[in-house]
C-alpha cells in the first residue's frame, strides 16, 4: 500500500519505528536515510542489518533504538539474511502459519517489507558474494547501501567504493601519496546487470526523490537495490551541520548523479527491457571541486603537486555523467 | 499438505539419505544450503522430495555455506523451522555463523558428515570438522550408523527446540563409512515421526508484526559475560532434556540412547575411547581381546557437547589404560578427545593411564588388527601399572614411527 507523503513537515511527523536515540555521531546520514526509508511506508517493515556504524549505534542490550523487528547476524550475511525472512514469510504464508496480527495485515493488503541495511564495506566488499547470491535467486526484499566511502566503524579504512585521492586510513594522503588510488566501482550498474527489477541511487539530501524511489522499490516484486550517498562527518570531515549541503553539492555536481535502472521481467528473472532513468537534473552543473573542497578528506588534493588528481575527478564525473545521458537517450 | 512417503518397515539407507528423510519428516520450512562432498547427497535427496511433492517448506540453494548456516539463523530467527548439512571446508566456512547461531540461541540442526579438513584437500572422512566446531556452543550429538543418523537428526529437533535448551544442535556422522554405506534402517512412518518431532513453536519471532523483537545485539563488557554464562549453564543442563527425549524415544521404537555408550565395561581393564563408526570395529576387536583373555571394553560418547564428564568418569572408573582414539590431526598438543576424557578422570580423582592414538586420518582404514594392537598396547601397560609405550601414536601411518610425549 503506497503511502501518500504531502510535504517534509508532515514526512517529519510520521511515526517513528527508528527512533532518533541512537549513538551515532551529530550529523550522520545512516539516521536521515533509514528514517527517509522507514517513513516511506505504513506498512509493517523488518530489517536485517550488517555490521557497521548503524548496528554497532543502534541495538546495545538492554536497549534498541528499532521499533521493527530487527537482525544483525555478521558484516557479511545482511543480504542474506534479509533474503531468508522473506522466503521464511513466504513459505509461512503459503502454509497458512503466519502469527494472527501479520495474517489480519497481510489480509488488509499490507504485506511486510523487508529491508537490509548495509555500509559500502559490508556490500562493495566482504558482503558482496551474499548480495550477488541474494539477487540472483529473485529473493523479495529490498537491500539499502549506506554509501559513506570508507569502513567508519572499524575507524576509517578503505573500502572498494572510497573515491580516487580520499585520506584514509589504510590510504594515508603522505609526501608521497596522494590517498586512494583507484576510483569506485558503480555499484548501481552492476547490481542492475544481476536483473534487480529496481535499482536507484538516491542522497538523503534530495528527500522526495529517495521516498518516491523507495516507494517504487516496494511496489516491485523481487530484489532491489538502493545506493545512498551517505556523508559520514567523522571520516568526510565536514561540520554536523553540514551534512545536508556536502550530500548536494554531490549531487549538483554530479559527483553522484541520482538516477534508476528499471528492468522489465517476469518471475523467471528474463529480462525484456532496461530502461535508466535520470531522476535529477542539475540546473548548473557544479565542479567538481566544489563538492572536494567541502570536505577534509581530500584537503590535500589543492597542493599544487596534487591538483592533476582534481582534473582526474573531474573528467571522472563529466564521462560517467556522459555514459548516464546517453544511456537514457537511447532507452536501455 | 506434503505428500505422504510410503515408506517399508525396513528400507536399506545410506546415512545420507536416513538424514534426509529426516530432515523431510521433521518438515522443515527452510533448508538453506551449499553442496560439499561427502554430504552433498543430502541436500540433493532433499530437493528431489521437494520436486516430487513430499516436502512443502522451501529449499534455498545458496551461493556459500557462510550464506547456508546465515540464512538458517535469519529463517530460524524469522520464527521457522530450520536446517542444513555440511562437511569440512563448508563446515570451516561457517565457522563464523556456528558462534551467531548458538549465542543468538536458535534451534537450527546441521547434519555434518565428517571429513578432512584441507590442505591437502581429501574428500575422505575424518573427525577435523567436528572437533573444529565443537566449541561453538552447540549441542553435538554422535551416530555411528545410518540408522543412528536417522533417530537422531530426529531427536536433534525436539532437543533444541526446547524451551529449557532452545540451542542449535549438530547430528554428526562419518564421512562415507556411514554416509555412502546402504545399510538397514527401520524409519518411523511419517505420521509417527511428525507426532514424535512435534509443531515447531518459535518463540520472538520477526514475523509476528504485532511484536518486533531485535536479535543479534552488541553486549560489550557490560553484558556479554551474562549471556555467555547463561548460555553455558543451559547448555550444560541440556543433558536433562537430551535424556528425557532418548527415553521418548526408546518407549516409541525400543531403540535405546545412553550419553555415553559402553560395550563390555562392567568388568574391563583396558578400553578403547573412539568416536563415529570405529566403535563398531572396536567392538568385535574387544570380543577378539576377550577370546585371548584381555578384559577389553568400548566406551563412545552419544552427546560430543555438552561433554558428559561424570558419566565419561564413571563408565571408566575401573578401567586401568583407556585408549583415546583421536581422528584428526592433534596440531601441537594431544588430540581432543584425550584432553577431554584425562580431564573427566582427573577431575573425578580417577587416574588410569591415558594413552592417545591418532588414527584414520583423511579416510585412511583402521582395521580391527590395528585395533587389536592398541588393546595389547593398552594390557602391556595395565600389567606394568605404567606407561611403557609412547603416549601419543599414530596408527597405520607408512614411513618411519611417529610418536610423542
Ligand atoms: C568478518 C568481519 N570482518 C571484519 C569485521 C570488522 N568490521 C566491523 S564493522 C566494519 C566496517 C564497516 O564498514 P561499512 O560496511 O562501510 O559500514 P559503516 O561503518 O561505514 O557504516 C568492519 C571492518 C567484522 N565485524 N566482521
Ligand atoms: S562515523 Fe560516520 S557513519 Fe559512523 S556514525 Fe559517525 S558519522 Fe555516521
Amino acid at each position: 500500500m503506497v503511502k501518500k507523503i504531502k510535504n517534509l513537515k508532515e514526512f517529519s511527523l510520521s511515526n517513528d519505528r527508528f527512533e532518533g536515540a541512537n549513538l551515532m555521531c551529530p550529523g550522520c546520514s545512516h539516521n536521515i536515510i533509514v528514517r527517509e526509508v522507514l517513513n516511506a511506508t505504513d506498512d509493517p517493515v523488518i530489517v536485517a542489518t550488517a555490521t557497521g556504524c548503524l548496528e554497532v549505534c543502534t541495538a546495545v542490550y538492554p536497549k534498541t533504538s528499532w521499533d521493527v523487528s530487527w537482525i544483525h547476524i555478521g558484516f557479511e550475511n545482511a543480504a542474506v539474511a534479509a533474503a531468508t525472512v522473506s522466503a521464511a514469510y513466504e513459505v509461512m504464508k503459503k502454509k497458512g502459519k503466519l502469527p494472527p496480527a501479520t495474517q489480519k495485515m497481510v489480509e488488509e493488503g499490507r504485506e511486510p517489507k523487508i529491508v537490509a541495511f548495509a555500509g559500502d564495506g559490508g556490500t562493495y566488499d566482504i558482503g558482496f558474494q551474499s548480495l550477488s547470491g541474494a539477487f540472483e535467486r529473485g529473493h523479495n526484499f529490498m537491500y539499502v547501501c549506506l554509501d559513506n566511502e570508507v569502513y567508519a566503524n572499524t575507524g576509517g579504512q578503505r573500502s572498494s567504493s572510497t573515491p580516487i585521492g580520499a585520506s584514509t586510513t589504510t590510504s594515508p594522503a603522505g609526501s608521497v601519496s596522494y590517498g586512494e588510488k583507484m576510483m569506485k566501482k558503480s555499484m548501481v550498474e552492476i547490481m542492475a546487470d544481476h536483473g534487480a527489477p529496481y535499482v536507484a541511487q538516491v542522497s538523503p539530501s534530495k528527500w522526495k526523490d529517495l521516498v518516491k524511489k523507495v516507494q517504487k522499490g516496494f511496489e516491485v516484486y523481487g530484489p532491489v537495490y538502493i545506493n545512498a550517498q551517505s556523508a559520514c562527518t567523522t571520516e568526510w570531515k565536514h561540520a554536523p551541520e553540514d551534512t545536508i549541503e556536502v550530500s548536494d553539492l554531490g549531487v549538483e555536481s554530479c559527483v553522484w548523479p541520482l538516477y534508476e535502472i528499471i528492468n522489465e521481467r517476469d518471475e523467471h528473472g528474463i529480462i525484456y527491457s532496461t530502461k535508466l532513468n535520470i531522476t535529477y537534473r542539475p540546473k548548473n552543473k557544479i565542479p567538481v571541486e566544489e563538492y572536494l573542497a567541502a570536505q577534509p578528506r581530500f584537503r590535500h588534493l589543492f597542493k599544487p603537486e596534487n591538483r592533476h588528481i582534481i582534473d582526474l575527478w573531474q573528467k571522472a564525473v563529466d564521462a560517467r555523467w556522459e555514459y548516464l545521458q546517453r544511456r537514457e537517450e537511447a532507452g536501455v | 499438505m506434503a505428500k505422504k512417503y510410503e515408506l517399508n518397515e525396513i528400507e536399506v539407507w545410506d546415512g545420507n539419505m536416513a538424514a534426509a528423510h529426516a530432515l523431510r519428516q521433521a518438515q522443515v520450512d527452510i533448508v538453506a544450503a551449499y553442496p560439499i562432498t561427502p554430504s552433498t547427497p543430502i541436500v540433493q535427496n532433499y530437493s528431489k522430495f521437494l520436486a516430487d511433492g513430499y516436502v512443502d517448506g522451501e529449499f534455498i540453494m545458496v551461493e556459500s555455506e557462510h550464506s547456508a548456516m546465515s540464512g538458517c539463523v535469519a529463517a530460524s530467527a524469522a520464527g521457522v523451522r530450520a536446517a542444513t548439512a555440511t562437511s569440512s571446508q563448508g563446515f570451516a566456512l561457517m565457522a563464523e555463523v556456528l558462534y551467531q547461531a548458538s549465542g543468538m540461541r536458535l534451534p537450527i540442526v546441521l547434519t555434518v558428515v565428517n571429513r578432512a579438513l584441507a590442505a591437502p584437500l581429501n574428500v575422505n572422512g575424518d573427525h577435523s570438522d567436528m572437533y573444529l566446531g565443537r566449541d561453538a556452543g552447540w549441542i553435538n550429538l554422535c551416530s555411528y550408523n545410518p540408522q543412528e543418523a536417522y533417530d537422531l537428526t530426529l531427536m536433534a529437533f525436539k532437543i533444541g527446540e526446547d524451551l529449557n535448551v532452545r540451542l542449535p544442535v549438530m547430528v554428526h556422522q562419518d564421512g562415507f563409512i556411514c554416509s555412502h554405506t546402504a545399510q538397514n534402517v527401520r524409519p518411523l512412518q511419517d505420521e509417527e515421526a511428525h507426532e514424535f518431532v512435534g509443531e515447531y513453536k518459535p518463540v520472538n519471532t520477526m514475523l509476528d508484526v504485532a511484536n518486533p523483537v531485535t536479535h543479534g545485539v552488541q553486549t560489550e563488557e557490560d553484558w556479554h559475560f551474562e549471556h555467555k554464562a547463561r548460555q553455558h549453564n543451559d547448555l550444560m543442563n541440556s543433558f536433562g532434556t537430551i535424556k528425557k527425549i532418548f527415553n521418548e524415544f526408546k518407549e516409541r521404537t525400543g531403540r535405546t540412547y545412553d550419553l555415553v555408550y559402553t560395550y563390555k565395561m562392567d568388568d574391563a581393564d583396558v578400553a578403547i575411547f573412539a568416536l563415529g563408526t570405529t566403535v563398531e570395529s572396536a567392538r568385535i576387536a574387544a570380543d577378539k581381546m576377550r577370546e585371548k583373555g584381555v578384559k577389553a571394553g568400548v566406551v563412545s560418547l552419544r552427546v560430543f557437547r555438552p561433554f558428559p564428564f561424570k558419566e565419561v568418569a564413571e563408565a571408566l572408573s575401573n578401567v586401568k589404560a583407556v585408549a583415546a582414539m583421536d581422528r584428526s590431526a592433534p596440531g601441537g598438543t594431544f588430540g581432543a578427545l584425550f584432553n577431554e576424557i584425562s580431564a573427566a578422570m582427573l577431575a573425578h580423582g580417577k587416574s588410569p593411564i591415558v594413552l592417545n592414538y591418532i588414527y584414520g586420518l583423511g579416510g585412511r582404514d583402521t582395521t580391527i588388527d590395528m585395533l587389536k594392537g592398541v588393546y595389547e598396547d593398552l594390557d602391556k601397560c595395565a600389567k606394568a601399572g605404567e606407561a611403557v609405550v609412547p603416549m601419543q601414536q599414530f596408527l597405520g601411518l607408512r614411513g618411519p614411527k611417529l610418536s610423542f610425549y
